[in-house]
């Protein structure tokens, strides 16, 4: 399905958002706002025409110098109608992306990662923290204002994560309790 | 006349007698080098060169290196097989401070050596920053030809080394 | 009635552990036997390629991306040599296109074999690796024959190969190809019917279709949940259309089923092997004729002004690709393996980033393990055939 019948399809499902479709050289891609995201998912994983079940991949692109520097990119592939379709986000720095967890599990972990590399912000993620590099790292490496080669005492020893107290306090909270059998 | 293991054998009392003496230093070292057990250590892609060394082409058990070991404190030696990102350096020391002495390390590939093809912010610039290593090996991945090249060295080391 | 009083114990398989395929850490909390919870960290393995290959020109990102998924070197290459081909909007030969299945079936062939051994090893078949990887080796004498590397040969280049096929390639592949069928029914005979084998792997791991694609699994994952999807009969590349084979299939789901799947898609690829090595030429055309990106001979280029400034222009500052953005996907031995690539118009990429389909199997571990026993966590493990490299990138 190219852009314009997918745009088509979603205006009468989604009312009051505005697609724009964008040229490519391979399927269809369409810029969406970030408030009528979920809806637009939840649209195109249900609607018997559009169907698309699966959640191929959440990445982003940064292109700084131009505002709004960030853009996230969704590929999505629809099994029964043999077709694919590119949403596209337009994101600022600090700006605020609604996850699409709730449509399709598979978003978790691509918005963490998207997350760690570019720093935007997934609001409603359950678990949003970083997943590729490690937890106390300072700075978003995909960016492109963050250096390639860095230049950083390897850490050899891992601080202790959890004190005494939660120790005990997991301890009392992870006892199961299971009657005898007589 | 001198056997390989530098001994001589001068029994005094029957020539026919089956006898050798040596130092003690020199039988430890040739049971160390020639029962050298590595730990299971592989990162990336050198792993899979690694596990085709202990196949059956290039049979690593003829070398003494008979099984890889789970646990690193059953082990002797430690063979860095891959990229060690910086996450995981942490870890690594871990499993080297964990090996009883006498322990020693191979660095296998490039990526373990300085770093490799990932000169950026992700990966250690060479293993030797974190344990201290007793034998490069080049390679990208290096073929099994060059790693058992590179344990032949070793067993050679550790026969000149000093118990 | 008396209580008996327990607690759950946390057990960490950290990120060095024989059977966690790689550097991945688990931390299962478990009663008993049972796991009632599994937290999964990744990241231990991360190589920043994709910003390393910010800074490189297009061809030279083709060893980079090799590197990923180190199993199957190739698909990577091959996924991202097909996205620049897009974005230039070049049409390879057809003698290019078959070479390019051939050796992108043989790579399939190579990365189950590795999963059939390392799996059924990690389950306590342990002379299945040394078979398995005697067969790899011919595979490696195969890629040492068109490149001089046995396991990342940066054959496949943008506009075509790298040169043209060598002397005694026919007979290499021909003579791997009449072995193999009856080596992988000796691989059969081991483990199909062997009985501890079913037991550890029938009823284990169940997934179903709908949460295959929940979790974005496409792949032998989900075929083997009862889905038929896969990339070369959906959306077909190179020349696949004109093949024959079948798409391997099974619908219990569980750790066996996908084992099935898997053995039945390396039948499938030697049946594309066979197909493929009848129709290439032993010499012939290795590169299509676009001068832009592709070298000129050798010879010219010692003889020739304009050859000798084209090549100089190739090698020096790189081609340019057509500013736009693409994604290609491709059927890897993991699943849907894509590049998305975005280009500036100039000689360096701007984003390289490729969809890991390791990465959604890891993230779907958690919902499949939990509730089984610790022991099946390794056969479910290495029923998802999952790869560090690519998961981490």
């Amino acid at each position: 399905m190219d852009a314009a019948a997918i745009i088509d399809v979603l205006t009468a499902l989604v009312p009051g958002a505005a697609y724009e479709p964008s040229p490519s050289v391979d399927f269809a891609t369409l810029y969406v706002a970030p408030d009528r995201l979920v809806e637009t998912c939840q649209a195109l994983r249900d609607a018997p025409a559009l169907g698309f079940n699966v959640l191929i991949e959440i990445t982003a692109a940064d292109y700084l110098p131009r505002q709004p520097r960030f853009e996230v990119v969704y590929h999505l592939l629809s099994i029964p109608h043999r077709s694919r379709v590119r949403l596209k986000v337009r994101a600022g720095d600090g700006d605020l992306v609604p996850t699409v967890q709730n449509v399709w599990p598979a978003a978790g972990w691509p918005e963490r990662e998207v997350y760690d590399m570019f720093g935007i912000i997934f609001a409603g993620h359950p678990d949003l923290r970083r997943i590729l590099t490690p937890d106390d790292w300072e700075g978003h490496p995909a960016r492109k204002d963050y250096p390639v080669q860095i230049r950083k005492a390897v850490q050899t020893y891992e601080p202790l994560e959890i004190t005494e107290e939660e120790f005990k306090a997991n301890l009392e909270r992870d006892r199961v309790r299971r009657p005898l059998a007589k | 006349m001198a056997n390989e293991l530098g001994t001589h054998d001068h029994s005094l009392m029957d020539p026919d007698l089956p006898l050798l003496t040596t130092t003690v230093e020199k039988v430890v070292q040739w049971a160390r080098r020639s029962a050298i057990w590595p730990a299971q250590f592989g990162l990336a892609c050198c792993a899979i060169e690694m596990m085709a060394m202990a196949a059956s082409r290039y049979d690593i058990a003829r070398f003494g290196a008979e099984v890889f070991r789970g646990s690193p404190r059953q082990s002797d030696l430690m063979i860095v097989a891959g990229r060690l990102s910086r996450k995981m350096a942490p870890a690594m020391r871990r499993v080297y401070d964990q090996m009883p002495e006498p322990k020693w390390v191979i660095s296998m590939g490039a990526c373990a050596s300085v770093g490799g093809v990932f000169d950026n912010y992700a990966i250690v610039q060479g293993v030797d920053q974190v344990v201290p290593v007793d034998v490069y090996v080049p390679g990208c991945p290096p073929r099994p030809e060059s790693l058992i090249y590179g344990i032949v060295q070793l067993q050679q080391k550790i026969a000149r080394s000093r118990s | 009635m008396a209580e008996l009083r327990t607690e759950t114990l946390t057990v960490n398989m950290g990120p060095q552990h024989p059977s966690t395929h790689g550097v991945l850490r688990l931390v299962l909390e478990l009663d008993g036997e049972t796991i009632r919870s599994a937290r999964t960290t990744i990241g231990y393995l991360h190589t920043g390629i994709e910003k390393t290959a910010e800074q490189k020109k297009w061809q030279q990102v083709i060893p980079l991306v090799e590197r990923m998924d180190y199993l199957a070197a190739q698909s990577n290459s091959l996924a991202y040599v097909l996205g620049v081909e897009k974005l230039l909007g070049l049409e390879m030969p057809t003698r290019v296109q078959d070479i390019r299945v051939l050796l992108a079936e043989l790579q399939r062939l190579a990365s189950h074999l590795v999963w059939l051994g390392t799996h059924a090893m990690e389950i306590g078949a342990v002379s299945m690796l040394f078979y398995a990887l005697r067969e790899r080796e011919l595979l490696m004498n195969i890629n040492e024959l068109i490149a001089g590397f046995r396991f990342f040969p940066s054959y496949f280049r943008v506009g075509g190969l790298r040169e043209d096929l060598p002397r005694g390639f026919h007979d290499a592949v021909n003579a791997f190809l009449a072995r193999f069928p009856g080596k992988l029914d000796e691989y059969e005979g081991l483990l199909t019917k062997n009985d501890m084998f079913r037991r550890r792997t029938e009823g284990v791991g169940v997934l179903t279709q709908e949460e295959a694609m929940g979790w974005g699994l496409v792949g032998p994952i989900a075929r083997a949940s009862g889905s038929d999807y896969d990339v070369r009969k959906y959306f077909p590349y190179l020349t696949y259309a004109t093949y024959d084979f079948e798409v391997a299939t099974a619908t219990e789901g569980d750790v066996f089923a996908r084992y099935r799947t898997r053995i039945k898609e390396m039948r499938e690829s030697w049946k594309i092997c066979t197909q493929a090595i009848a129709r290439i030429t032993p010499t012939g055309v290795h590169a299509c004729n676009d001068t832009r990106v592709v070298p000129p001979p050798k010879d010219k280029v010692y003889t020739e002004m304009e050859a000798l400034i084209q090549h100089f222009l190739i090698y020096s500052q790189g081609f340019t690709v057509p500013a736009g953005e693409v994604y290609v996907p491709i059927e890897g031995p993991r699943g849907e393996h894509g590049v998305y690539l975005v280009s500036d118009g100039t000689n360096r990429p701007w984003r390289v980033k490729m969809r890991p389909p390791s990465f959604m199997a890891i993230q779907a571990l958690p919902s499949i393990i939990e509730g089984g026993m610790i022991a099946d966590v390794i056969a479910v493990i290495g029923s998802n055939d999952v790869v560090m490299g690519d998961c981490d990138r």
